[in-house]
Protein backbone atom coordinates (compact mmCIF):
# COMPACT_ATOMS: atom_id res chain seq x y z
CA UNK A 1 0.00 0.00 0.00
CA UNK A 2 1.47 3.29 -1.04
CA UNK A 3 1.70 6.01 1.48
CA UNK A 4 -1.03 8.96 1.32
CA UNK A 5 1.12 11.63 0.67
CA UNK A 6 2.52 9.59 -2.45
CA UNK A 7 -0.65 9.08 -4.08
CA UNK A 8 -1.18 13.02 -3.36
CA UNK A 9 -3.72 14.54 -5.63
CA UNK A 10 -2.88 18.29 -7.18
CA UNK A 11 -5.61 20.39 -9.01
CA UNK A 12 -4.89 23.56 -11.52
CA UNK A 13 -7.33 26.08 -9.92
CA UNK A 14 -7.69 29.05 -12.48
CA UNK A 15 -9.17 32.26 -10.38
CA UNK A 16 -10.63 35.56 -11.84
CA UNK A 17 -7.98 38.12 -9.71
CA UNK A 18 -8.85 41.83 -9.34
CA UNK A 19 -7.35 44.50 -7.34
CA UNK A 20 -9.01 47.89 -7.68
CA UNK A 21 -6.02 49.81 -6.52
CA UNK A 22 -3.33 47.98 -9.64
CA UNK A 23 -5.30 46.13 -12.28
CA UNK A 24 -7.46 48.28 -14.97
CA UNK A 25 -9.46 44.88 -15.65
CA UNK A 26 -9.49 41.48 -13.95
CA UNK A 27 -6.78 38.54 -14.99
CA UNK A 28 -6.89 34.88 -14.51
CA UNK A 29 -4.19 33.24 -12.06
CA UNK A 30 -3.55 29.55 -12.01
CA UNK A 31 -2.46 28.02 -8.71
CA UNK A 32 -1.92 24.49 -8.20
CA UNK A 33 -3.11 22.74 -5.34
CA UNK A 34 -2.66 19.43 -3.38
CA UNK A 35 -6.12 18.11 -2.53
CA UNK A 36 -7.51 14.96 -0.91
CA UNK A 37 -11.78 14.38 -2.25
CA UNK A 38 -13.16 15.35 0.39
CA UNK A 39 -12.21 18.92 -0.27
CA UNK A 40 -14.80 21.41 -1.35
CA UNK A 41 -13.95 24.31 -4.03
CA UNK A 42 -13.47 26.60 -1.08
CA UNK A 43 -11.13 24.51 0.49
CA UNK A 44 -9.52 24.95 -2.23
CA UNK A 45 -9.38 28.48 -2.31
CA UNK A 46 -8.54 28.80 1.29
CA UNK A 47 -5.40 26.63 0.81
CA UNK A 48 -4.40 29.02 -2.09
CA UNK A 49 -5.27 32.06 0.85
CA UNK A 50 -3.01 30.06 3.23
CA UNK A 51 -0.37 28.75 1.67
CA UNK A 52 0.31 30.20 -1.84
CA UNK A 53 -1.18 33.77 -2.12
CA UNK A 54 -2.61 35.76 0.97
CA UNK A 55 -4.04 38.53 -0.66
CA UNK A 56 -6.83 36.43 -2.25
CA UNK A 57 -10.28 38.16 -1.31
CA UNK A 58 -13.48 36.04 -1.05
CA UNK A 59 -16.44 35.71 0.95
CA UNK A 60 -17.44 32.64 3.30
CA UNK A 61 -18.89 31.51 6.45
CA UNK A 62 -20.68 28.74 7.47
CA UNK A 63 -19.60 25.95 5.04
CA UNK A 64 -22.41 24.07 5.03
CA UNK A 65 -24.95 25.74 2.35
CA UNK A 66 -26.82 27.43 5.07
CA UNK A 67 -25.04 31.02 5.07
CA UNK A 68 -25.33 32.09 1.18
CA UNK A 69 -21.70 33.44 1.16
CA UNK A 70 -19.58 31.67 -0.50
CA UNK A 71 -21.29 31.53 -4.41
CA UNK A 72 -19.16 31.59 -7.02
CA UNK A 73 -19.09 30.70 -10.58
CA UNK A 74 -17.22 27.53 -10.95
CA UNK A 75 -16.84 26.68 -14.71
CA UNK A 76 -19.20 29.36 -15.59
CA UNK A 77 -21.85 27.70 -13.29
CA UNK A 78 -23.10 29.39 -10.17
CA UNK A 79 -22.69 27.30 -7.56
CA UNK A 80 -21.87 27.78 -3.10
CA UNK A 81 -18.12 27.00 -3.52
CA UNK A 82 -18.84 24.77 0.33
CA UNK A 83 -20.72 22.07 -1.50
CA UNK A 84 -19.22 21.89 -4.59
CA UNK A 85 -16.17 19.22 -4.52
CA UNK A 86 -13.12 19.52 -6.32
CA UNK A 87 -12.59 15.56 -7.02
CA UNK A 88 -15.93 15.78 -9.70
CA UNK A 89 -13.20 18.37 -11.60
CA UNK A 90 -10.23 16.33 -11.78
CA UNK A 91 -7.84 15.95 -13.38
CA UNK A 92 -9.02 18.74 -15.55
CA UNK A 93 -8.69 22.51 -13.85
CA UNK A 94 -11.10 24.21 -12.10
CA UNK A 95 -12.07 28.27 -13.45
CA UNK A 96 -13.51 30.26 -10.55
CA UNK A 97 -14.76 33.39 -10.79
CA UNK A 98 -17.11 36.16 -8.75
CA UNK A 99 -20.53 35.83 -9.55
CA UNK A 100 -21.86 36.80 -12.99
CA UNK A 101 -23.66 39.72 -13.59
CA UNK A 102 -22.90 41.62 -10.05
CA UNK A 103 -19.72 44.24 -10.09
CA UNK A 104 -16.42 42.90 -8.84
CA UNK A 105 -15.15 44.62 -5.78
CA UNK A 106 -12.06 42.51 -5.90
CA UNK A 107 -10.85 38.92 -6.78
CA UNK A 108 -14.25 37.03 -5.65
CA UNK A 109 -16.07 39.55 -3.78
CA UNK A 110 -18.59 41.43 -5.42
CA UNK A 111 -20.34 44.34 -4.82
CA UNK A 112 -24.08 43.53 -3.76
CA UNK A 113 -25.42 46.90 -2.77
CA UNK A 114 -27.80 46.66 -5.10
CA UNK A 115 -29.66 43.12 -4.37
CA UNK A 116 -29.38 44.41 -0.35
CA UNK A 117 -31.64 47.50 -1.53
CA UNK A 118 -34.06 45.46 -3.52
CA UNK A 119 -34.07 42.94 -0.45
CA UNK A 120 -35.34 46.24 1.81
CA UNK A 121 -37.71 47.48 -1.02
CA UNK A 122 -39.71 44.36 -0.65
CA UNK A 123 -40.39 44.57 3.06
CA UNK A 124 -39.48 41.14 3.47
CA UNK A 125 -41.45 40.72 6.77
CA UNK A 126 -44.75 40.39 7.85
CA UNK A 127 -47.39 43.55 7.75
CA UNK A 128 -50.09 42.58 9.81
CA UNK A 129 -53.74 43.23 8.48
CA UNK A 130 -54.37 45.08 11.80
CA UNK A 131 -53.08 45.57 15.01
CA UNK A 132 -53.18 42.72 17.35
CA UNK A 133 -52.38 42.52 21.06
CA UNK A 134 -50.77 39.92 23.01
CA UNK A 135 -53.64 39.07 24.61
CA UNK A 136 -54.99 38.10 21.20
CA UNK A 137 -52.57 34.85 21.31
CA UNK A 138 -50.43 33.54 18.15
CA UNK A 139 -51.62 33.37 14.57
CA UNK A 140 -53.49 30.21 13.46
CA UNK A 141 -52.27 28.66 10.25
CA UNK A 142 -53.37 25.39 8.25
CA UNK A 143 -51.16 23.44 6.68
CA UNK A 144 -52.03 24.15 3.21
CA UNK A 145 -51.75 28.15 4.23
CA UNK A 146 -47.71 26.71 5.13
CA UNK A 147 -47.94 24.99 1.66
CA UNK A 148 -48.21 28.08 -0.30
CA UNK A 149 -45.16 30.37 0.46
CA UNK A 150 -43.07 27.68 2.36
CA UNK A 151 -40.77 26.40 -0.17
CA UNK A 152 -39.65 30.49 -1.02
CA UNK A 153 -38.92 30.95 2.91
CA UNK A 154 -36.06 28.37 2.35
CA UNK A 155 -33.99 31.13 0.33
CA UNK A 156 -30.95 32.28 1.86
CA UNK A 157 -29.75 35.40 -0.31
CA UNK A 158 -26.96 33.63 -1.77
CA UNK A 159 -26.85 35.67 -5.33
CA UNK A 160 -26.67 32.63 -7.31
CA UNK A 161 -30.18 33.15 -9.05
CA UNK A 162 -29.10 36.48 -10.21
CA UNK A 163 -25.83 35.50 -11.50
CA UNK A 164 -27.99 32.87 -13.87
CA UNK A 165 -30.02 35.61 -14.59
CA UNK A 166 -29.28 36.77 -17.94
CA UNK A 167 -31.87 39.82 -17.55
CA UNK A 168 -30.29 40.87 -14.85
CA UNK A 169 -27.34 40.78 -16.15
CA UNK A 170 -28.50 42.97 -18.68
CA UNK A 171 -30.75 45.33 -17.02
CA UNK A 172 -28.97 45.95 -12.92
CA UNK A 173 -32.07 47.70 -11.77
CA UNK A 174 -34.28 44.63 -12.37
CA UNK A 175 -35.94 43.11 -8.91
CA UNK A 176 -34.70 40.08 -10.03
CA UNK A 177 -35.07 36.15 -9.13
CA UNK A 178 -34.44 36.16 -4.90
CA UNK A 179 -36.29 39.64 -4.25
CA UNK A 180 -39.06 38.49 -5.87
CA UNK A 181 -39.58 34.85 -4.37
CA UNK A 182 -39.42 36.32 -1.12
CA UNK A 183 -41.60 39.18 -1.88
CA UNK A 184 -44.08 36.41 -2.90
CA UNK A 185 -43.36 34.56 0.24
CA UNK A 186 -44.55 37.48 2.19
CA UNK A 187 -47.75 38.34 -0.18
CA UNK A 188 -49.31 34.87 0.16
CA UNK A 189 -48.59 34.71 3.63
CA UNK A 190 -52.00 34.45 5.88
CA UNK A 191 -50.92 36.37 8.47
CA UNK A 192 -49.83 39.38 6.35
CA UNK A 193 -51.62 42.40 4.89
CA UNK A 194 -49.00 44.10 2.69
CA UNK A 195 -49.91 43.05 -0.41
CA UNK A 196 -51.17 46.23 -2.16
CA UNK A 197 -47.58 47.71 -0.81
CA UNK A 198 -45.66 45.65 -2.35
CA UNK A 199 -47.44 44.88 -5.69
CA UNK A 200 -46.44 48.54 -7.15
CA UNK A 201 -42.97 46.94 -7.14
CA UNK A 202 -44.26 43.79 -8.92
CA UNK A 203 -45.64 45.96 -11.68
CA UNK A 204 -43.08 48.73 -11.73
CA UNK A 205 -40.85 49.91 -14.74
CA UNK A 206 -37.75 47.54 -12.49
CA UNK A 207 -40.73 44.74 -11.63
CA UNK A 208 -41.49 41.02 -13.26
CA UNK A 209 -42.30 41.51 -16.97
CA UNK A 210 -38.51 42.23 -17.60
CA UNK A 211 -38.36 38.21 -16.95
CA UNK A 212 -38.05 36.11 -19.97
CA UNK A 213 -39.25 32.75 -18.02
CA UNK A 214 -35.24 31.93 -19.00
CA UNK A 215 -35.59 29.46 -15.98
CA UNK A 216 -31.64 28.96 -15.36
CA UNK A 217 -32.63 30.95 -11.59
CA UNK A 218 -34.66 27.70 -10.35
CA UNK A 219 -32.32 25.66 -12.10
CA UNK A 220 -29.66 26.75 -9.37
CA UNK A 221 -30.77 27.42 -6.33
CA UNK A 222 -28.81 25.40 -3.89
CA UNK A 223 -32.32 25.39 -1.71
CA UNK A 224 -34.98 24.72 -4.30
CA UNK A 225 -36.65 28.06 -4.18
CA UNK A 226 -38.31 27.96 -7.26
CA UNK A 227 -37.74 31.79 -7.85
CA UNK A 228 -38.85 31.70 -11.65
CA UNK A 229 -42.22 30.33 -10.30
CA UNK A 230 -43.00 33.24 -8.11
CA UNK A 231 -41.80 35.69 -10.99
CA UNK A 232 -43.91 34.06 -13.30
CA UNK A 233 -47.57 33.85 -11.08
CA UNK A 234 -46.72 37.68 -10.24
CA UNK A 235 -46.93 38.56 -13.86
CA UNK A 236 -50.70 37.01 -13.80
CA UNK A 237 -51.41 38.49 -10.50
CA UNK A 238 -50.31 42.22 -12.04
CA UNK A 239 -52.23 41.25 -15.11
CA UNK A 240 -55.17 40.59 -13.48
CA UNK A 241 -54.96 43.84 -11.03
CA UNK A 242 -54.30 45.69 -14.20
CA UNK A 243 -57.79 44.57 -15.50
CA UNK A 244 -59.60 44.33 -12.68
CA UNK A 245 -59.42 47.85 -11.44
CA UNK A 246 -61.74 48.64 -14.78
CA UNK A 247 -64.25 46.41 -12.80
CA UNK A 248 -63.86 48.01 -9.02
CA UNK A 249 -61.55 50.76 -8.87
CA UNK A 250 -59.91 50.97 -6.04
CA UNK A 251 -58.61 54.74 -6.29
CA UNK A 252 -55.34 56.00 -5.96
CA UNK A 253 -53.98 53.08 -8.43
CA UNK A 254 -51.13 54.80 -10.98
CA UNK B 1 -10.42 58.93 -0.87
CA UNK B 2 -12.05 55.59 -1.53
CA UNK B 3 -10.10 52.85 -3.19
CA UNK B 4 -12.88 51.18 -4.55
CA UNK B 5 -13.28 50.42 -8.43
CA UNK B 6 -16.10 48.01 -8.42
CA UNK B 7 -15.58 46.15 -11.87
CA UNK B 8 -18.66 45.25 -14.06
CA UNK B 9 -18.24 42.90 -16.39
CA UNK B 10 -19.30 43.48 -20.45
CA UNK B 11 -22.57 41.58 -21.47
CA UNK B 12 -21.48 40.57 -24.60
CA UNK B 13 -22.29 37.03 -26.38
CA UNK B 14 -23.54 35.73 -22.56
CA UNK B 15 -25.63 33.46 -24.51
CA UNK B 16 -22.91 31.77 -25.90
CA UNK B 17 -21.26 31.00 -22.64
CA UNK B 18 -23.72 28.30 -21.54
CA UNK B 19 -25.19 25.57 -23.29
CA UNK B 20 -28.48 26.31 -21.10
CA UNK B 21 -28.59 29.67 -22.61
CA UNK B 22 -28.13 28.52 -26.28
CA UNK B 23 -30.76 25.83 -25.79
CA UNK B 24 -32.59 28.99 -24.54
CA UNK B 25 -32.01 30.82 -27.76
CA UNK B 26 -32.85 27.98 -29.76
CA UNK B 27 -36.01 27.28 -28.38
CA UNK B 28 -36.82 31.59 -28.57
CA UNK B 29 -35.66 31.32 -31.79
CA UNK B 30 -37.88 28.50 -33.28
CA UNK B 31 -41.21 31.23 -32.39
CA UNK B 32 -39.82 32.55 -35.73
CA UNK B 33 -41.04 29.86 -37.57
CA UNK B 34 -44.33 29.48 -35.56
CA UNK B 35 -45.03 33.48 -37.14
CA UNK B 36 -43.78 32.95 -40.33
CA UNK B 37 -45.98 29.72 -40.77
CA UNK B 38 -49.10 32.41 -39.20
CA UNK B 39 -47.96 34.22 -42.11
CA UNK B 40 -47.98 32.04 -44.96
CA UNK B 41 -51.93 30.90 -43.74
CA UNK B 42 -52.61 34.83 -43.98
CA UNK B 43 -51.63 34.85 -47.25
CA UNK B 44 -53.69 32.30 -48.08
CA UNK B 45 -56.72 33.68 -46.35
CA UNK B 46 -56.04 36.96 -48.75
CA UNK B 47 -55.64 35.06 -51.88
CA UNK B 48 -58.80 33.18 -51.06
CA UNK B 49 -60.22 36.34 -50.53
CA UNK B 50 -59.26 37.39 -54.78
CA UNK B 51 -61.16 34.62 -56.18
CA UNK B 52 -60.77 31.20 -57.52
CA UNK B 53 -57.81 31.71 -59.91
CA UNK B 54 -56.27 33.43 -56.81
CA UNK B 55 -56.21 30.86 -54.64
CA UNK B 56 -55.50 27.88 -56.89
CA UNK B 57 -52.43 29.94 -57.98
CA UNK B 58 -51.30 29.58 -54.03
CA UNK B 59 -52.23 26.82 -53.77
CA UNK B 60 -50.01 25.40 -56.56
CA UNK B 61 -47.11 27.69 -55.81
CA UNK B 62 -47.41 25.53 -52.27
CA UNK B 63 -46.36 22.87 -53.91
CA UNK B 64 -43.07 23.81 -54.91
CA UNK B 65 -40.05 21.94 -53.32
CA UNK B 66 -38.89 25.29 -51.14
CA UNK B 67 -41.91 25.07 -49.79
CA UNK B 68 -42.91 21.56 -49.01
CA UNK B 69 -39.32 22.40 -47.36
CA UNK B 70 -40.46 25.24 -45.59
CA UNK B 71 -42.80 23.23 -43.97
CA UNK B 72 -40.79 20.32 -42.66
CA UNK B 73 -38.61 22.67 -41.20
CA UNK B 74 -41.73 24.38 -39.54
CA UNK B 75 -43.11 20.98 -38.70
CA UNK B 76 -39.94 20.37 -36.40
CA UNK B 77 -39.45 23.76 -35.19
CA UNK B 78 -43.18 24.17 -33.94
CA UNK B 79 -42.75 20.28 -32.71
CA UNK B 80 -39.43 21.55 -30.40
CA UNK B 81 -41.28 24.69 -29.64
CA UNK B 82 -44.35 23.17 -28.24
CA UNK B 83 -41.80 20.77 -26.12
CA UNK B 84 -40.37 23.46 -24.29
CA UNK B 85 -43.54 25.84 -23.83
CA UNK B 86 -44.82 23.05 -21.74
CA UNK B 87 -41.77 22.19 -20.27
CA UNK B 88 -41.45 25.26 -18.50
CA UNK B 89 -45.35 25.80 -18.24
CA UNK B 90 -45.16 24.07 -14.05
CA UNK B 91 -42.69 26.95 -13.63
CA UNK B 92 -45.03 29.33 -14.36
CA UNK B 93 -48.49 28.71 -12.94
CA UNK B 94 -49.92 29.08 -9.60
CA UNK B 95 -49.81 25.42 -7.82
CA UNK B 96 -52.13 23.06 -8.83
CA UNK B 97 -53.64 20.74 -5.68
CA UNK B 98 -55.64 17.86 -6.50
CA UNK B 99 -56.59 16.20 -3.77
CA UNK B 100 -54.81 17.83 -0.94
CA UNK B 101 -51.52 17.50 -2.93
CA UNK B 102 -49.67 19.69 -5.60
CA UNK B 103 -49.79 18.43 -8.99
CA UNK B 104 -46.14 17.37 -9.70
CA UNK B 105 -44.24 19.47 -12.48
CA UNK B 106 -44.01 16.55 -14.79
CA UNK B 107 -47.78 15.74 -14.78
CA UNK B 108 -48.29 19.28 -15.97
CA UNK B 109 -45.84 19.03 -18.73
CA UNK B 110 -47.35 15.59 -19.68
CA UNK B 111 -51.01 16.89 -20.21
CA UNK B 112 -49.69 19.63 -21.71
CA UNK B 113 -48.00 17.79 -24.31
CA UNK B 114 -51.24 15.01 -24.25
CA UNK B 115 -53.56 17.55 -25.09
CA UNK B 116 -51.63 19.31 -27.97
CA UNK B 117 -51.16 16.04 -29.29
CA UNK B 118 -54.25 15.04 -29.37
CA UNK B 119 -55.79 18.42 -31.21
CA UNK B 120 -52.85 18.11 -33.62
CA UNK B 121 -54.12 14.46 -34.84
CA UNK B 122 -57.73 15.90 -34.10
CA UNK B 123 -57.21 18.82 -36.69
CA UNK B 124 -55.43 16.71 -39.05
CA UNK B 125 -58.23 14.20 -39.11
CA UNK B 126 -60.43 16.62 -39.36
CA UNK B 127 -58.88 18.59 -42.54
CA UNK B 128 -58.47 14.82 -44.39
CA UNK B 129 -62.17 14.07 -43.48
CA UNK B 130 -63.14 17.12 -45.21
CA UNK B 131 -60.41 16.29 -48.32
CA UNK B 132 -61.82 13.47 -48.88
Amino acid sequence: MPHMSDIQKVIEIEVLRYNPETDKAPSSQVFEVPFTDDMSVLQGVQYIKDYLDGSLSFRWSCRMAICGSCGMMINGVPHLSCETFLRDYYPARVRVEALNHFPIERDLVINMEGFINKLESIQPYIIPKEPRTLAQGEYLQTPEQLNLYEQFSSCINCMLCYAACPQFGLNPDFIGPAATALLHRYNVDSRDGGKEERMDLVRSEEGVFHCTAVGYCSEVCPKHVDPANAVNQNKTNAAVDYFLRFVSPKGGAK
Amino acid sequence: MSKRRPYVRPMDGWWRKNPYFVEYMIHEGTAFFVAAYAAVLLVGLVRLSQGEAAWNGWLHSLTSPWYVLFHLAALLAITYHTYTWFKIMPRTMPPVVVGGERLPAWAITGTGLAVAAAAGIGLLAFVWGMAR
